[in-house]
């Protein structure tokens, strides 16, 4: 029960993208098609989870018994940084057709702050374990995947609008970005 | 003279030209997440500025002694020392805007415009150079996260800088001070700010 | 100046000593820095219980009481506040789960007839201009002077006593959730802390 209501939390109710604004830059940088935004939302996932998974063991098991919590910060973001170049190494080798899918979105995902937000609120939550964290960072990066699958089918249909010069481009994107957050408003309350 | 002139293109660039929010689209994580008022968004855009400026010049003054092949991990982590020093100090002399910036503060880590300019222009400029794009740049952080906030703060508590100025129990548009009233009030101002450089670059 | 050859051993010797240098520099300032945030943090604790408490002169952040109930999942901080000898007043963390965002985490003080003397909002993530108005002065101010055992701390639409927020009666029944439950604990705890003479 508790992981449902984490899970529908973090997918609707608090949703990474649209009302914690994390992960804004990949949000508005890669949803043009659908096909691109599936790839990013796979590498997120990925690399999330993972991510989640190392730093959560490195402040449990070392950085909170050694009294070392104000390197927190620095420690997490060299751990995400290794662990994108590691994972896009290993996928290389192990799994070409993988590779061909996420190869180009994985460069890109240590500077997504919603990998190192993701790791650092996984270590705030209540009665916090570590599947407990994976699970949300699992959660968070299905919300991750759904904002973005659902403003790049939007985007696709903008591309026919006819719209005023001035609102083309950027302010038409955050424009309907602002509408799908304001949808999402509506399941507050829901857990 | 050239000189002196090129200086202060570099300053200035950075504010309108080139504004790291409005034109770069640079940061948009914190520019939406913290700028529920005019406050929030100052206190997070001088916490930026002050980043950007100590990396900008640290990786200036060694940019020639970082063996290529490893100059990013060093950037980040010149960057999360600065962060984490910004971090701690806050929370020791400004607890509450620690508290209102909250997650946003250890994100200034993976802002793309540090890095950015860290790589893009820090690396491979003299430190005084350096020190001008990052006030520039910072300047225009710091501008468009006050006027974003002070926007939304006006519309969605009918206050700025705290002071009200509607009656107590006026109705004011909320929608401003939640989340999607950040997206949308940034699209407007967007629209407004585009108006405005084109204008002057004719 | 000529730029750093790639070779494996400058590459290694800049990036330790950056983080050599980072690590010290992170370290001097956590000394200077460590000292402001633990008393800022005991200091705002004395603020919020000098709020809801009567008049004391003791230090109750110093004899704090952890109190492990079923009521709530972590265990639940209990502050009694003393005049000399006399027990003036206890302060209990309320907290519930059911607001309209999550949780709501609220410091209820009691006199020691178990009357309801202040209450100070400590964490909340309602909707801004609608739920935080539980903040304010007007909403607190019915519960002053209230004791729990015959003032129905439910909001009115669920039959109780309380004058929920206009559009926010989901917060309105979390904050009552919660002062109901720091009464529950305070009850039963605090009547044996009463009785114990120290």
């Amino acid at each position: 029960m508790e992981y449902i209501i984490i899970l529908i939390g973090a997918v609707f109710v608090n949703n990474i993208v649209l009302s914690q604004f994390l992960g804004i830059c990949p949000f508005l940088g890669v949803s043009n098609k659908v096909s691109t935004s599936v790839g990013m939302s796979g590498a997120v996932l990925f690399v999330m989870t993972i991510a989640t998974m190392a730093t959560y063991m490195l402040h449990e098991f070392i950085l909170v018994p050694a009294g070392l919590e104000y390197l927190r910060t620095i420690t997490f973001i060299l751990v995400i940084a290794a662990l994108v170049q590691m994972v896009e190494i290993i996928l290389k080798k192990v799994s070409p057709p993988l590779y061909q899918a996420l190869g180009v979105f994985l460069p890109l995902i240590t500077t997504n702050c919603a990998v190192l937000g993701v790791a650092i609120l996984a270590l705030g939550m209540e009665n916090a374990s570590l599947l407990k964290a994976v699970f949300f960072a699992v959660a968070n990066s299905i919300g991750f995947g759904l904002a973005l699958i659902l403003f790049a089918s939007i985007r696709e249909h903008l591309e026919l609008a006819d719209l005023p010069k001035g609102m083309k481009g950027v302010p038409i994107n955050l424009l309907v970005a602002g509408l799908l957050s304001l949808a999402f408003l509506g399941f507050t309350g829901l857990v | 003279m050239a000189e002196a002139l090129n200086q202060k293109d570099n300053f200035l660039k950075g504010i309108i030209k080139e504004n790291p929010v409005f034109v770069m689209l640079l940061g948009m994580c914190p520019t939406l997440g913290v700028t529920s008022s005019a406050f929030n968004g100052l206190g997070m855009g001088v916490a930026t500025l002050f980043v950007l400026l100590m990396s900008n010049i640290v990786v200036s003054l060694i940019k020639s002694q970082v063996p290529s092949k490893v100059r990013i991990p060093a950037f980040i982590i010149i960057i999360a020392s600065f962060v984490t020093i910004v971090e701690m100090v806050l929370e020791a002399f400004i607890p509450f805007l620690y508290e209102q910036l909250g997650i946003f503060i250890p994100l200034i880590v993976v802002n793309c415009l540090i890095l950015g300019r860290a790589e893009a222009f820090a690396s491979k400029n003299n430190v005084m150079s350096s020190i001008l794009d990052a006030l520039g740049m910072g300047l225009g952080f710091v501008i468009a996260l006050t006027a974003l906030g002070a926007a939304r703060e006006i519309l969605g508590s009918g206050s700025i800088f705290d002071i009200k100025f509607v009656a107590e129990n006026a109705n004011t548009f909320i929608l401003f001070i939640l989340p999607p009233g950040a997206f949308i009030a940034l699209a407007y101002l967007t629209v407004f700010f585009n108006k405005i450089s084109t204008k002057e670059a004719k | 100046m000529a730029k750093k050859k790639d070779t494996f051993i400058n590459m290694v010797v800049s990036l330790f000593v950056i983080t050599i240098v980072a690590g010290l520099s992170l370290g001097f300032v956590n000394e200077l820095t460590v000292g402001p945030i633990q008393k800022g943090k005991i200091e705002r604790k004395i603020n919020a219980l000098k709020l809801v408490l009567p008049e004391f002169d003791n230090n109750p952040v110093e004899d704090v009481k952890m109190i492990k109930s079923d009521l709530a999942k972590d265990s639940v901080e209990m502050y009694v506040a003393k005049k000399g000898e006399n027990n003036v007043g206890t302060a209990v963390i309320g907290s519930s789960e059911k607001g309209f965002s999550g949780l709501i985490k609220i410091m209820v003080g009691f006199k020691s007839d178990g009357s309801i003397n202040n209450i100070q909002v400590l964490e909340q993530k309602e909707t801004p201009g609608l739920g935080t108005k539980m903040k304010d002065d007007k909403f607190i101010e019915q519960f002053r002077g209230k004791n729990p055992s015959e003032f129905n701390l439910k909001p009115t639409k669920d039959l109780g006593e309380v004058d929920a927020l206009t559009g926010a009666t989901i917060t309105t029944r979390a904050f009552g959730e919660a002062t109901q439950m720091a009464y529950d604990i305070f009850m039963k705890e605090g009547s044996t802390t009463k009785t114990k003479k120290d």
